[in-house]
């Protein structure tokens, strides 16, 4: 039928509200957790409690004589498993592959973190599991832990696996062969400007903890695994070929509604491998769900970097260099993406939005006994962005400078930009978002405001970010030579019904982002037909194509951009069919809101004639075309997508106190074309959210024995409706992506990165009005810490 | 075990629940190990910081995880399956959170919900301020909290200049 142009639009820039809402709004999503199967046992871990330990026993002996308990794994019930594979491997300043340790599915001879797992109890219900577990006796002999990064690479530090040389993973430089020539631009530099901070430690913390369900049928000898996964296809092969050695056609993964991810349910996790075997060896479903305790200790964590960086500049204030030397927390073992989190999408970032053009970027990585650091929201990106911005706010007061005009001297302004350290920016205009920033930022009005602050006897300040991000990953090829062990691509199946309604198979994965809407606007504006016609599907395996899923910011940018190669295809073909059915030359044929017409004539025949001409095929090309309409497409990007913007946060810091309040926070983003302007802007907001909590709370401390002293909400500070303001966030500057088809760059991580040197730079910028000459306070920037500062 | 007794939205049910069963267990749990399989509260923490799993209990916002399935005995509670309209549509306030964005992953929003709903019984007209104030027992990670307030002041029958420019 063809579309009503009177109704609301539906298509590519309409804020089309999201249909999977309705669900989620009367509580019919379902969740992991909302899968309980027929017979199914429950399983409960015994976790380390020390961060350090030999194990010289388990006796599980009482614990499997308790009531409902099935049986107790250990470690020897998964001698023939593999470890649980890291995706990535970093090539070192030496050209040696980093040390990759054996990530077993539950502890094997030692516990290196508290929480790793030591034994399972599966049992009839959860709270026998739980009880049994009390019951098991193990006996760890205590080994010092390292905790502290420098410590950890210490000589004769104690070392968290005995098998590797020391606890350094790598030590990368980027690029090496810039390095002589980026010290020699330093003794030439008019100005130095230098910064040590830290990039806190974060615990990603989706609302839904991680739950994974295990069920295997012996008539098939199918394994079906249901899991809070951001990309089930990566879990079906990772733990298929590596870990259980099952073939991928014997195993379905299963990501249902999935709440939250922000990084941490990329990975394949124990838990998963744990539920998916003990299904098979216990003949009935086992489920595991994890609480919020026991996901602070399991969770990968996110950034937790040292950093030194380094600004050389000319006597016109122009950057000649940039230097950094980063110790980056790999934890106890390699989490599936963790090594290339602090290289390739941390040092490729370095340039920021800057003609600097000589940069060289040293990361060690580093093994210590505390939970797997992985990607969180932004992922290398928010590190870099906090390194580069916080320099040059630093370098413009030592020099005096207006930091917005240091930052647009040193704009690059040409594109396509090809950086020093290996990325080629395609578009961008950075002139343009900070102006777009200044003026819904008002930062005209500032000095009046900060007046009124001051006759409160408040501190009112303000600072801006300009960030830049890769997004859209990945060119298979080109990652590939920098050590990923998969291809990132993504697919799409377009799938068109006999009376012209659509179905989409995504490999692509929505936990949040709202796919089933957006993705339905796009294939719905490419035919002319309303979205309602176009159902999208994804998170089964057995159900879609394979697909790399849902991170970094590229479910659009490459996921949307299979289902416009997928749905451009289905186009082609209908074409020839209308072609056929109106006797006319396919070249001739136009598709317009849902009716294909031969061009300069009234002869018209509609979509859903055409559709049912595929797959009743009386009247058809049957010599020359198959029946059906069904296509799909893999599409591999060509290049990242790069994605800027401006931030300004504005805040009021109480003396007295040190306690810091975000007054408005603007952002002006250049995402590219924009498909659903509202999804766009709650992307944003809810990253801001999680910017500003690095920023002025979340901080995961361990104490020097490795016990994590922030394990639950009552100790890890999330940010709560009182600690945010409303935010004024604008998508106007667009400069649209060159290499994919939709125009688009990716929008989900940009708050996240963007957001915490616009803060710290605005307190330090209230402080300094203030007359307190603070140059830097670490994040998070708490009362005490800002108290601190100011009474130094 | 224990006889317990209450009314779930609007139905009277009794089931055998162990003292320790909490709440929302016996609202989550499967029928078939002797729960009433409404899933659409949820936990999402387990020190009673997040809100996730807010019914009401006789017209009470509660933290269904931080209450025992004995102590309901004889009380009305209501979850976010009984919130809709009549028909099934989308109440009011359900249909809010839709028109302004305020949810993103869903699992806070059974429980964001369930408390504005009770924060509007209270106070029909709250201030932004009273909004944020309100929600202090309830996390969200994925929004940034700007829809959720957004939908809970229309809901409210307010208009915010101040946000239609964004």
């Amino acid at each position: 039928m063809p579309k009503d142009t009177s109704a609301p639009a539906t298509g590519i820039g309409a804020a089309t509200k999201r249909r999977e809402d309705i669900r989620f709004l009367t509580g019919r999503g379902r969740y992991t957790d909302d899968i309980n199967l027929r017979g199914q046992a429950h399983a409960h871990f015994l976790r380390s409690d020390v961060a350090h330990g030999r194990i010289r026993s388990i006796d599980t002996a009482a614990a499997e004589a308790m009531p409902g308990v099935i049986k107790v794994f250990t470690a020897a019930d998964f001698a023939s498993a593999g470890g649980l594979p890291c995706g990535w491997q970093v090539t070192d300043r030496f050209g040696q592959p980093m040390q990759e340790p054996k990530h077993p599915i539950l502890a094997d001879g030692k516990v290196r973190h508290v929480g790793d797992p030591i034994a399972c109890v599966v049992a009839e219900t959860l709270d026998q599991a739980r009880d049994a577990a009390d019951a098991i006796v193990v006996d760890i002999e205590d080994l010092p832990a390292v905790i502290d990064m420098k410590a950890a690479l210490a000589e004769g530090a104690p070392k968290v696996h005995d098998e590797l040389t020391s606890n350094l993973c790598y030590d990368w430089g980027f690029v090496e062969e810039n390095k002589a020539a980026v010290e020699q631009a330093f003794r030439d530099a008019a100005h130095v400007v230098s910064l040590d901070l830290v990039n806190n430690r974060l615990v990603a913390n989706p609302m839904e903890p991680r739950v994974a369900v295990g069920d295997y049928d012996f008539a098939t000898d199918m394994h079906t695994l249901y899991t809070t996964s951001q990309n089930p296809h990566v879990i079906r092969l990772l733990m298929g070929a590596f870990v259980l050695g099952i073939p991928e056609h014997r195993l379905r993964v299963v990501a249902p509604d999935v709440g939250g991810g922000f990084g941490s349910k990329i990975y394949h996790y124990a838990e998963e491998a744990f539920c998916t075997a003990a299904a098979k060896a216990l003949r009935r479903p086992v489920k595991w769900t994890s609480t919020r305790s026991e996901a602070f200790i399991s969770d990968a964590h996110g950034r937790d970097h040292l950093t030194r960086i380094e600004l050389a500049l000319d006597a016109d204030h122009m950057f000649t260099a940039l230097r950094t030397e980063t110790y980056a927390n790999m934890g106890a073992y390699l989490s599936t993406f963790a090594p290339c989190i602090p290289t390739w999408l941390h040092g490729t970032l370095m340039a920021g939005n800057y003609r600097t053009p000589l940069i060289y970027v040293n990361v060690k990585a580093v093994f210590t006994n505390t939970v797997p650091v992985d990607a969180y929201r932004g992922a290398g990106r928010p590190e870099a962005t906090f390194q580069i911005e916080r320099l040059v706010d630093k370098a413009a007061r030592e020099l005096g400078a207006d930091p917005v005009e240091l930052r647009r001297k040193n704009f690059i302004t040409e594109f396509p930009y090809q950086t020093p350290v290996a990325v080629v920016y395609d578009t961008g205009n950075y002139h343009a978002t900070m102006d777009k920033l200044l003026e819904i930022s008002d930062r005209a009005g500032f000095e009046a405001r900060a007046m009124e602050s001051q006759a409160r006897g408040k501190l009112r300040g303000f600072g801006i970010a300009h960030y830049i991000e890769a997004c859209g990953i990945a060119p298979s090829n080109l990652v590939g030579q920098l050590g990923a062990r998969a291809g990132l691509y993504e697919s799409a199946t377009v799938r068109v019904n006999a009376t012209g309604g659509i179905v989409v198979m995504t490999g692509s994965h929505s936990h949040g982002q709202g796919h089933e809407t957006t993705f339905a606007q796009v294939v719905a504006d490419m035919i002319g037909i309303d979205a309602g016609q176009v159902e999208i599907v994804h998170g089964d395996t057995a159900n879609t194509p394979m697909g790399m899923g849902t991170y970094g910011s590229r479910s659009l940018a490459v996921g949307g951009s299979a289902l416009v190669k997928a749905a451009g295809k289905v186009i082609a073909k209908a074409k020839k069919i209308a072609a056929h059915l109106l006797e006319a030359a396919e070249g001739d044929i136009e598709l317009k809101d849902g009716t294909f017409s031969v061009a300069g004539t009234d002869r018209t025949v509609d979509w859903g004639a055409v559709c049912l001409a595929a797959y009743v095929p009386h009247n058809y090309p049957l010599a020359d075309l198959e029946p059906g309409l069904e296509e799909t497409a893999f599409y591999d990007p060509a290049n990242f997508t790069f994605p800027s913007g401006a931030y300004a946060c504005e805040v009021e810091v109480d003396p007295e106190t040190g306690a810091v309040e975000i007054l408005a926070f603007s952002a002006a983003d250049d995402f590219g074309n924009i498909v659903n302007p509202m999804i766009v802007e709650g992307q944003v907001q809810g990253g801001l959210a999680q910017g500003i909590g690095q920023a002025l709370m979340e901080h995961c401390v361990y104490d020097e024995t490795g016990q994590l002293l922030t394990g639950s909400y009552m100790d890890y500070a999330m940010p709560r409706a009182e600690d945010l303001p409303l935010f004024r966030v604008d998508h106007s500057c667009i400069t649209p992506c060159t290499h994919n088809p939709l125009g688009v760059k990716g929008c989900g991580e940009a708050g996240a990165i963007g957001s915490p040197p616009a803060v710290v730079n605005a307190v330090l910028d209230a402080l300094n009005r203030g007359g307190h000459a603070v140059s830097h306070i670490d994040m998070p920037l708490s009362p005490a810490r800002v108290w601190a500062a100011i009474n130094a | 075990m224990t006889k317990v007794t209450l009314t779930v939205n609007g139905k009277a049910v009794s089931r055998e629940v162990e003292q320790r069963t909490l709440l929302v267990q016996l609202l989550r749990d499967d029928p078939a190990s002797g729960g009433l399989g409404l899933t659409g509260t949820h936990v999402g923490c387990d020190t009673s910081q997040c809100g996730a799993c807010t019914v009401h209990v006789d017209g009470m916002a509660v933290k269904s995880c931080t209450m025992l399935a004995v102590e309901a005995e004889g009380a009305a509670v209501t979850t976010i399956e009984g919130m809709a309209n009549a028909d099934g549509s989308l109440s009011p306030l359900q249909q809010a959170f839709q028109d302004h964005h305020g949810l993103q992953c869903g699992f806070c929003t059974p429980g964001m919900v369930m408390t504005a709903a009770a924060l509007l019984a209270e106070n029909p007209t709250p201030s932004e301020s009273a909004v944020r104030y309100y929600l202090e027992g309830n996390i969200c990670r994925c929004t940034g909290y700007h829809g959720i307030v957004k939908a809970i002041m229309a809901a409210s029958g307010q208009d915010m200049p101040a946000m239609a420019a964004e």
